[in-house]
């Protein structure tokens, strides 16, 4: 593999993707809020509405999915290949200090992919009409597809809250070490911002990580 | 001090190996570890035994030919020095030390506790060097070279190439070992010229020696006991980029 990439190439694609699947996690945390700071459904719907038929969107939703490949395939090579390096370990377990989420990248990552095959399931395919049905609602007069109340009672559900809770905060792990690993990794180090950007970086994953988990707490005790 | 130590042993490249159990007594405190070791080997000498082998040369903390990982560490429980620079009043009495060779594919274990580290001078010999013409020695001062540069530069020359930030990364990266080579050069007008065949080429040659992928975990810098920073690592990826988009 490294014939054709490069140790520090593979780095490098890999942090700009996951800088840009970090941007649509902000997108999509935004327009999730519409469901709690809203009374009703219809802005979240007329969101959803607004998502999966813009052509723009249509058309990022593809890079994104393209993002995603390329973030998991290179994580996985990347995984595999420093397994490889060290074929014998040491008996006694390392103790070094070190960036204590960077050791389990690759497990939370792999934890963040079943959750989002399971979220692909559950609402992109249904969004798209792919599998099951969903009622439509009127939103200003214009007949929609009523995501508000699919979401709505999937988060009635103990089991699925308690699942969904559990792979956010396996999302935040994941984000707390990747924030400042990316810039690491571009090379974008400064003795004056890189205390920023490390402090930002936890600042982010704890608050994207709250902020999705607040939604299915509020639903499902307050809604 | 008594101690128990719990040795790699293995009698050549290609033989298995396995943990052996020794006691050494009566220890003094101000023993150096590869002074505990020498005496450790001299009984065995003495008993007709084969002694341990190690890598040792200036025992000064300057040659970096000393390894070691003791008890889950690159040389050992201390930050920022050598196992040569490491003494026995960092144990306790009765202690177990577990002694193990690096472990990485690119430094295969010659024998004992002793790893082949010519990688690393297969990576200098890639591009960690300065062929352009340079001239004499010049006047002090006639070329002109920021003081931060300079600190710099003279920062990442310290690393003796001991291979400790390979052992301690848990991807048994040689990240922060090339980086040093790589910013020692970047950062001087000399070593300028050639910088961007240099960064891609000692890269490549890492790569191709199945040194492991860094991933920011930061252990190498935890280890080293020449406190190279991590900065290098950013500084050499950041050369890497701009050397492969110009
Ligand atoms: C919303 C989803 C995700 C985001 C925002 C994200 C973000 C990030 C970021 C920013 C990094 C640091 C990159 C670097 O330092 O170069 C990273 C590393 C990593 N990601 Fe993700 N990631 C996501 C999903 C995944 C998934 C689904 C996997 C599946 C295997 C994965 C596997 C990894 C691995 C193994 C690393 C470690 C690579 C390294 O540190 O070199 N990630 N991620
Ligand atoms: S960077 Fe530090 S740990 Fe790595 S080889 Fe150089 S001196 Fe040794
Ligand atoms: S023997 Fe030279 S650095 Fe330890």
């Amino acid at each position: 593999m490294s014939k054709f990439y490069s140790s520090v190439t593979k780095k490098i694609w890999m942090s700009f993707m996951g800088l840009f699947l970090m941007t649509f996690l902000v997108v999509h945390l935004s327009i999730n809020l519409l469901l709690v700071f809203s009374p009703t459904t219809n802005l979240f719907n007329e969101a959803s509405h607004f998502m999966g038929t813009n052509p723009f969107i249509q058309l990022f939703q593809w890079i994104l999915f393209a993002g995603f490949v390329v973030h998991i395939i290179l994580g996985l090579i990347l995984q595999i290949e420093n397994w490889v390096a060290r074929p014998k370990g040491y008996r006694v377990k390392a103790i070094s200090e070190e960036s204590f989420f960077s050791k389990y990248m690759i497990h939370t990552g792999v934890i963040i992919f079943i959750f989002l095959a399971i979220h692909f399931v559950n609402f992109f395919l249904v969004a798209k009409g792919i599998i099951g049905e969903i009622p439509k609602t009127l939103v200003d007069g214009k007949s929609v597809d009523d995501m508000g109340a699919l979401v709505i009672a999937l988060f009635k559900m103990p089991y699925y809250v308690i699942g969904y809770l559990i792979a956010l905060m396996i999302l935040g792990f994941h984000l707390d070490h990747g924030f400042q690993s990316a810039f690491q990794s571009l090379g974008l180090n400064h003795p004056k911002y890189t205390p920023f950007v490390k402090g930002f970086g936890h600042f982010f994953a704890v608050i994207i990580t709250v902020a999705f988990m607040s939604i299915p707490l509020i639903i499902y005790f307050i809604k | 001090m008594d101690l128990k130590l719990k040795i790699w042993r293995q009698p050549s490249a290609h033989a298995d190996g396995k943990f052996v159990d020794y006691q050494v007594h009566e220890i003094s405190k101000d023993a150096s570890f590869l002074e505990m070791l020498d005496i450790l080997n001299e009984e065995l000498v003495n008993k007709g035994e084969d002694p341990v082998a190690f890598d040792h040369d200036c025992r000064e903390g300057i040659c970096g030919m000393c390894s070691l990982f003791i008890n889950g560490r690159p040389h050992g429980p201390d930050t920022a020095i050598t196992t040569c620079q490491l003494h026995m009043r960092r144990f306790k009495d009765g202690e177990t030390v577990t002694i193990e060779p690096w472990r990485a594919k690119p430094f295969p274990v010659i024998k004992d506790l002793m790893v082949d580290r010519s990688a690393f001078d297969e990576i200098i010999q890639a591009g960690g060097f300065v062929s352009i013409a340079t001239g004499g020695v010049p006047d002090a001062n006639a070329i002109p070279i920021r003081k931060q540069n300079a600190d710099l530069a003279m920062d990442a020359a310290a690393c003796i190439g001991c291979g400790a930030c390979v052992a301690a990364c848990k991807n048994a990266s040689a990240m922060l070992f090339v980086s040093a080579k790589v910013s020692q050069f970047a950062l001087l007008p000399q070593g300028k010229v050639e910088a961007k065949e240099r960064v891609q080429m000692m890269v490549a040659r890492m790569d191709e020696l199945g040194f492991g992928n860094c991933t920011n975990t930061y252990a190498c810098e935890a280890e080293c006991p020449k406190e190279i920073s991590v900065t290098n690592i950013a500084r050499m990826n950041r050369e890497f980029l701009v050397a492969k988009l110009s």
